[in-house]
């Protein structure tokens, strides 16, 4: 019984060894860097900027509406002539948000179906058959259908992307979890008598992790730029609180005379997933080097 | 060859079935009830029971879907509850004009990435390799349908040069006027596919490129242009079938919102109306017709890799 705990205690003096190796990679890797710098700063501009400002995102002041960008409102206003600055900023909190609890459904929802498919082999046809009907359908229809059966909220935009972009996930810890159940250390374990959940929580799981995580991070970075979508096809999250998307969609038709109030939640759109795909980038080449495409 | 195609075509039979089974319970997730919708505010419970009666709706769902099932084995896919014509009418007066859209971007989309990417490749690390890379990231980042506005706000309106929306049909007004109104909504599409294309071919030919076959050709005195051109893309050539795959699926996905951006009368338009105004039959057929799409597309690419790849083989 010391034998074998000695034993067990090496390969987890291994794997620590590995992640602060893995951790000093990834501060060393200039997208991976780069990436969490834009990200940072938006959640920090999100959810602490409002609170500096402190004007309301839904107070109107008609006589203020379509003014350009100024030092006064440095993005100028809208149609009902609030500050776009402060929509912006608030606009962050909702659509990160939703970008965040898609990543982490669609990451649950995707880990139980692509490790049951992966290691309950009887049952890998069905369940990988479903995800790819799922997937023939472009995942903004997915998100569309869902988004429309459950009303206009933030939360079934939630649940509509995360449906849309489980296959994704699930292919990723499926593929991972055949990889793994193959190993040996699998087959001691099974012969020492460790139960499948046994297996799955220790052993299968977490070397599922990085690429999941990886994936996670786009799924993250698409949430957002579908919240948008959505909101311009009328099904996002609903007026007057502010989304990056509806605020788009709200000064679309203003767009000739006051550019403005669509330009900069574009910017803001356009940074957020351009910081979670450099993060993504980054973690990639650390976590999950087979993948590697650069060179 | 034949052979295949049918092979393929009687596999893809149980994936289709499931795709219209999942069309099928999508649709009646959504709650609302179309005979209120049809019958309008003012009718009394018993028109909209009537309605009800006459679609079928007041069956259970089990019978309704077998009976849709049975339908389309037949080729009929309903009527449309809203619009005052079949499914397949309304999908077909549409489709030339998401199919343009999607041919078109296709023809910018390739030879530009690959172009590209074999560019990147060669010349690694300097601007155009970096170029691409920037390019390849933009087109994950940026919502597709702002680039648009902004587009339509610089290029139609402050311009003047292309029209900001509609559909000028190839037959009735010829190709110049065909082209100008998708030319817009085509390269916005394509703007943001190409860097995938691009990134994906020039690792493809960075695996290539360093291999001993390509020393050989220009050992013997093989002009670098048929090096790259030849020898080394021929080789290439299989991944870029498979990422121009998967780019006409985005495409097609993207137009669903690239049409609402340039009111282009495309099904991508169709489906978010028929979504809205829940018209079952409508979202069903046009479901299946992208999942089906979807199918035919992965078939396409399966015996392009045949004719690029003789080492390839199914058996």
């Amino acid at each position: 019984m010391t034998d074998l705990a000695l034993g067990s205690n090496r390969p987890l003096e291994l794997a620590e060894r590995r992640r602060f190796l893995a951790l000093r990679k990834l501060a060393a890797h200039r997208s991976f860097k780069i990436g969490l710098l834009i990200v940072s700063v938006l959640v920090l501009a999100a959810f602490i900027g409002p609170w500096l400002t402190g004007i309301d995102p839904t107070s109107m002041r008609i006589r203020n509406k379509f003014k350009p960008p100024s030092d006064q409102f440095l993005m100028g206003t809208d149609n009902y002539g609030r500050d776009v600055l402060t929509r912006v900023l608030y606009g962050g909190q909702l659509s990160l948000g939703i970008g965040f609890f898609v990543a982490l459904l669609s990451g649950i929802a995707g880990t139980i179906v692509g490790v049951v498919a992966g290691h309950f082999r009887a049952l890998d046809a069905y369940l990988m058959r479903v995800m790819d009907a799922l997937l023939a359908f472009p995942a903004i229809l997915v998100a569309i259908g869902i988004g429309a059966a459950l009303g206009p909220q933030a939360t079934s935009i939630v649940v509509a992307l995360a449906v849309a972009y489980v296959p994704r996930t699930a292919r990723v810890v499926r593929a991972s979890t055949l990889v793994i159940r193959e190993m040996e250390y699998i087959e001691a374990a099974r012969v020492s008598g460790a139960s499948n959940l046994r297996i799955i929580v220790k052993h299968i799981l977490p070397n599922c992790l990085g690429p999941l995580t990886v994936q996670l991070t786009f799924v993250f970075a698409y949430a957002i730029l579908a919240e948008a979508a959505l909101s311009f096809l009328g099904i996002g999250p609903p007026p007057p609180a502010p989304s990056w998307g509806n605020i788009i969609a709200e000064g679309r038709d203003h767009a000739v005379e006051a550019w403005w109030i669509m330009l900069f939640p574009g910017i803001a759109i356009s940074l957020a997933a351009l910081g979670m795909n450099l993060l993504g980038d980054g973690l990639r080449d650390v976590l999950d080097p087979r993948l590697k495409i650069e060179s | 060859m034949l052979r295949i195609v049918v092979i393929r075509l009687i596999q893809a039979i149980p994936v289709l079935l499931l795709i219209a089974v999942m069309a099928f319970i999508l649709m009646h997730l959504i709650p609302g009830d179309p005979a209120v919708v049809i019958a309008g505010a003012d009718a009394g419970p018993a028109a909209v029971e009537r309605i009800r009666h006459e679609l079928g709706l007041d069956r259970p769902i089990l019978e309704q879907l077998l009976s849709w099932l049975v339908n389309l084995g037949t080729g009929d896919f309903g009527r449309s509850l809203v619009l005052n014509q079949t499914v397949l009418s309304a999908v077909g007066e549409r489709l030339p004009v998401t199919m343009s859209l999607a041919m078109l971007s296709l023809a910018i989309t390739l030879p530009v990435g690959v172009f590209l990417g074999i560019l990147a490749a060669y010349f690694r690390g300097s601007w155009i390799d970096a170029a691409v890379m920037t390019l390849a990231l933009v087109g994950v980042s940026v919502p597709a349908f702002w680039i648009g506005i902004l587009s339509v706000i610089l290029f139609s309106v402050t311009l003047g040069w292309f029209p900001s929306a509609g559909y000028a049909p190839l037959l009735a007004n010829g190709p110049g006027a065909w082209l100008s109104s998708l030319i817009q909504p085509a390269f916005i599409l394509s703007l943001f596919q190409i860097g995938f294309l691009a990134r994906m071919t020039r690792s493809g030919m960075l695996d290539v490129l360093d291999q001993d076959f390509i020393r050989t050709a220009r050992a013997k005195g093989v002009s670098e242009w048929r090096t790259v051109g030849r020898h080394a893309f021929r080789n290439a050539l299989v991944g870029v079938v498979t990422v121009a795959g998967i780019i006409l699926s985005l495409l097609i996905g993207g137009s669903v919102v690239i049409e609402q951006v340039f009111a282009l009368p495309g099904i991508g338009r169709l489906v978010v109306q028929a979504i809205l105004a829940r018209d079952y039959p409508l979202i069903q057929g046009t479901m299946l017709l992208f999942g089906f799409a979807f199918v035919v597309i992965n078939i396409c690419v399966d015996l392009i890799y045949l004719w690029v790849d003789p080492r390839v083989r199914y058996d």
